[in-house]
């Protein structure tokens, strides 16, 4: 079980990479697929990876990604609707 | 699992008008970066954000002052800091915060950069140094490093460049600091310590523009310039500001350079005035009981 994961607004992404960069343990990688923009925007590769230490969502400039830590539930932690 | 069955949202949407999302900005610009660390800078302060205003000049970085959900004023080219003295003034009791870039705030309004931080009015200003004027085509800017390529410097630019940091110490700010689009962390724990400080606070954040600045100059996407970043800054606190100017391909110093403590402008008036100083001008009320009433 993870101890995070990260949610994708894909329609907002500019493909920029920074979140595919500065992932610390490389849980991401843009995907071949195009955004409505036509931008790759990213996918999660290694889910079991994430921490969810929520980097990807600080380098994001176009506010489309973020990390957020996981319960043992399987349930979000602090960022829920 | 995957994650869209959990029903999340990002915190710093709660600072955001949604209805202005996507930005204008190109991919890869790092305002959108730094606005992450402010809007989490602003999350975890306990200020009061129905009396916290944002107010920005003209630019990619002016642009900010639109997309935060707090209120905000987007003023003419250069004239952020001088707005936002006034607002200050004219109701002490907010936090007001200057967000916007280095064309605009240390070439247009440069004058009104120096001039706020010798009053040490109490204001915090983000000033995002893209090293050009970006959003009127490319332009060298009084920040743009000399020997640089830009449209208005088709062979290099001959000027020497200003060292931001430098000046707002030397005019007397009483907090100045410097990080990078790519310093995210540290730059919001320093926008959290300068929210709490009172007096002229200057952050310079360090951003890429791939669009003019990079492209021009042969520097790559926006990541290449983050990654230069993360190769060429060393951070030093406490650093003597003379000694952070940023040479092309050289160190780029990052910090917080000066914490000083220093009377602010308000602190000042209020004690030389003492009772001949009223926070706030006469209501009309009491206008007419001085004398005009509406009948005369
Ligand atoms: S940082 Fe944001 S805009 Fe850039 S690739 Fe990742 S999700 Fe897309
Ligand atoms: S022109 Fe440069 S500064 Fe303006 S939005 Fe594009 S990348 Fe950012």
């Amino acid at each position: 079980m993870p101890k995070g994961a990260v949610a994708i607004t894909a329609e907002r992404c500019k493909g920029c990479g920074f979140c595919v960069e500065f992932c610390p343990t490389h849980v991401l990688e843009l995907s071949n697929a195009f955004n409505a923009k036509g931008y790759h925007p990213p996918h999660v590769v290694a889910p079991e990876k994430c921490s969810g230490c929520n980097l990807c969502g600080m380098y994001c400039p176009d506010f489309a990604i973020f990390g957020f830590r996981l319960q043992e539930n399987g349930q979000a932690k602090g960022v829920s609707k | 699992m995957s994650t869209t069955d959990l029903q999340v949202h990002n915190p710093v949407e709660d600072l955001l008008r949604q209805d202005r999302i996507p930005t204008i900005w190109c991919p890869g610009c790092g305002i959108g970066t730094t606005v992450n660390s402010f809007a989490h800078a602003l999350l975890k302060q306990d200020i009061d954000l129905n009396k916290t205003a944002i107010v920005s000049g003209i630019g990619c970085s002016g642009r900010v002052s639109g997309y935060m959900n707090l209120d905000s004023f987007h003023t003419t080219h250069g004239r952020a800091i001088p707005f936002a003295t006034g607002l200050k003034l004219a109701n002490p009791e907010l936090n007001v915060i200057v967000y916007s870039g280095d064309g605009d705030l240390a070439a247009i309004g440069g004058n009104h950069l120096i001039h706020a931080a010798r009053r040490n009015i109490d204001i915090l200003v983000v000033c995002i140094n893209n090293m050009i004027y970006a959003m009127t085509g490319g332009q060298a800017a009084a920040t743009t490093p000399s020997g640089s390529l830009s449209t208005t410097s088709p062979y290099g630019s001959y000027e020497p460049e200003l060292n931001l940091v430098q000046l707002v110490d030397a005019a007397g700010a009483s907090f100045v600091a410097r990080w990078t689009a790519y310093h995210v962390m540290q730059l919001e724990r320093t926008l959290e310590k300068a929210l709490k400080k009172k007096g002229f606070r200057f952050i310079e954040v360090l951003s890429p523009c791939p669009t003019y600045y990079q492209r021009k100059n042969n520097m790559g996407d926006a990541l290449q310039a983050m990654l230069d970043y993360k190769k060429r800054s060393k951070i030093k606190h406490g650093c003597p500001t003379w000694e952070t100017a940023i040479v092309p391909g050289g160190d780029i110093i990052v910090g917080e350079f000066v914490d000083r403590e220093r009377e602010d402008y308000l602190t000042r008036m209020r004690k030389q005035l003492g009772p001949h100083y009223s926070e706030f001008p006469p209501q009309w009320d009491e206008q007419e009981s001085m004398g005009c009433s509406k009948e005369c």
